[in-house]
């Protein structure tokens, strides 16, 4: 017997991105008034200004379905052309239903493939890997890709060490075929990993419990083990870390930031620090830069972008992308 | 590499100067990373890091805990190196 194959494209694109940030801004300055802490601290130490918080509610499902309709409208498809919706989310407010089918019928897409998944703050990245491959495998042929976040539903508001460094949103992303007409590949080959060992170091323990982290582990960790990744993704993709245009690596925390940026040595780049205005917006964070850098005229349609997501897992994944 | 005391303290300093923004000349042996120079247990985690990427010296995390004084940063560094 001889199977036949889906038939399949030789590269995959980002055409779009489009994101979503409540409305309500939490400053610094409101945090002191009910936590021991002070807005000094909090920028020199997290690198947080001020972040979103959604409005008890607010779902997760609502913040992807809004930052999935922008980017869907911003590619100039239709609803009824994206046959796959991946929902990056370690917040949903489901174990089950999944997240992802919410959001497609939300569009009022035609019944796509629906899944959510789970990688933490790195789950975006994780995303667009699995979006890539669907359209070069041809499985599908035009995916939306979500990282949509509602940490503060998870967060103890009286612990001074969590509750400064997290905020609410989604970003989004439609990914199609590479055409004749498109000048570079757009997605290059993701490089991921992930350690097991670490597993205790962030984490929501069970449904009735908060998020907790082991602060300085991960940091030691994320200082000293990612930016060999980062690089490697650029090789894989056969860009020199020079090129690039923009580095946007989860915002977990603007130390965290710089440190792998000085690492990588990206001298041409565009270092992502949306966290300064949104906080850790989780697997959203890298979606929502991107948003942002590009709206501001910092990213021009083109231009590579390395990606590096990390988070609870541990997992990590990194891509070079070509900017919509 | 071999490097004297005198050169662990300088670059302990340089390390300090760098993340904390504190003199280098003013972190002297005997000074406490907390009381002294008030570093807190992150900036601790940085100078570990630092460490790893300048001298090539791990500290692990729960050591790093009990190194109090600028002179425990730099007989760790010093037993390190000859242990190497």
């Amino acid at each position: 017997m001889q199977m036949r194959l889906a038939e399949g494209t030789a590269g995959a694109r980002i055409l779009a991105f489009g994101g979503y940030q409540p409305a309500r801004v939490v400053t610094n300055d409101e945090l002191a008034r009910t936590v021991d802490t002070t807005d000094e601290w909090i920028r020199h130490r997290i690198g947080v200004a001020s972040r979103r918080i959604a409005g008890p509610d607010e779902t997760v499902a609502d913040m992807a379905a809004a930052a999935g309709g922008k980017a869907l409208a911003a590619s100039g498809l239709s609803a009824a052309d994206i046959d796959l919706v991946i929902v990056s989310t370690s917040t949903p407010e489901t174990m089950m239903p999944c997240t992802a089918a919410t959001v497609a019928t939300r569009l009022g897409m035609s019944g796509p493939g629906a899944f959510d998944l789970n990688a933490g703050c790195s789950g975006f990245c994780y995303a667009l890997a699995a979006a890539s491959d669907a359209v070069r495998a041809g499985t599908s042929r035009h995916v939306l890709v979500v990282g949509a976040e509602k940490p503060s539903q998870w967060i103890d508001w009286t612990d001074r060490s969590t509750c400064t460094i997290f905020g609410d949103g989604a970003g989004a992303a439609v990914v199609g075929p590479v055409t004749d007409a498109d000048p570079a590949p757009g997605i290059g080959p993701v490089v991921w990993g992930s350690d097991g060992s670490m597993a205790d170091k962030i984490a929501i323990k069970d449904r009735r419990s908060f998020f907790c982290q082991d602060g300085q582990a991960v940091y030691h960790w994320a200082t000293t083990v990612l930016h060999p990744v980062g690089k490697k993704a650029c090789e894989a993709a056969g860009i020199d870390p020079g090129e690039l245009a923009a580095f946007v690596p989860h915002q977990a925390n603007l130390r965290i930031i710089e440190s792998i940026a000085k690492k990588i040595d990206v001298p041409r780049a565009r270092v992502a620090t949306e966290i300064v205005y949104s906080g850790n917006t989780s697997s959203a964070s890298i979606p929502l830069a991107l948003v942002a850098m590009i709206g501001r005229g910092e990213v021009n349609s083109g231009a590579a972008v390395l990606l590096l997501a990390f988070g609870a897992g541990i997992c990590y994944a990194g891509q070079v992308i070509t900017a919509p | 590499m071999s490097m004297t005391e005198q050169e662990i303290v300088a670059a302990v300093g340089e390390i300090v100067e760098e993340i904390c923004g504190i003199p280098a000349d003013q972190v002297t042996p005997e000074k406490k990373f907390l009381e002294d120079l008030e570093i807190d247990s992150l900036g601790m985690v940085e100078i570990a890091v630092a460490a790893q990427d300048n001298l090539g010296v791990a500290i692990p995390d729960e050591q790093l805990r009990n190194l109090e004084t600028v002179q425990a940063v730099v007989d760790f560094v010093r037993n390190a190196a000859v242990s190497a």
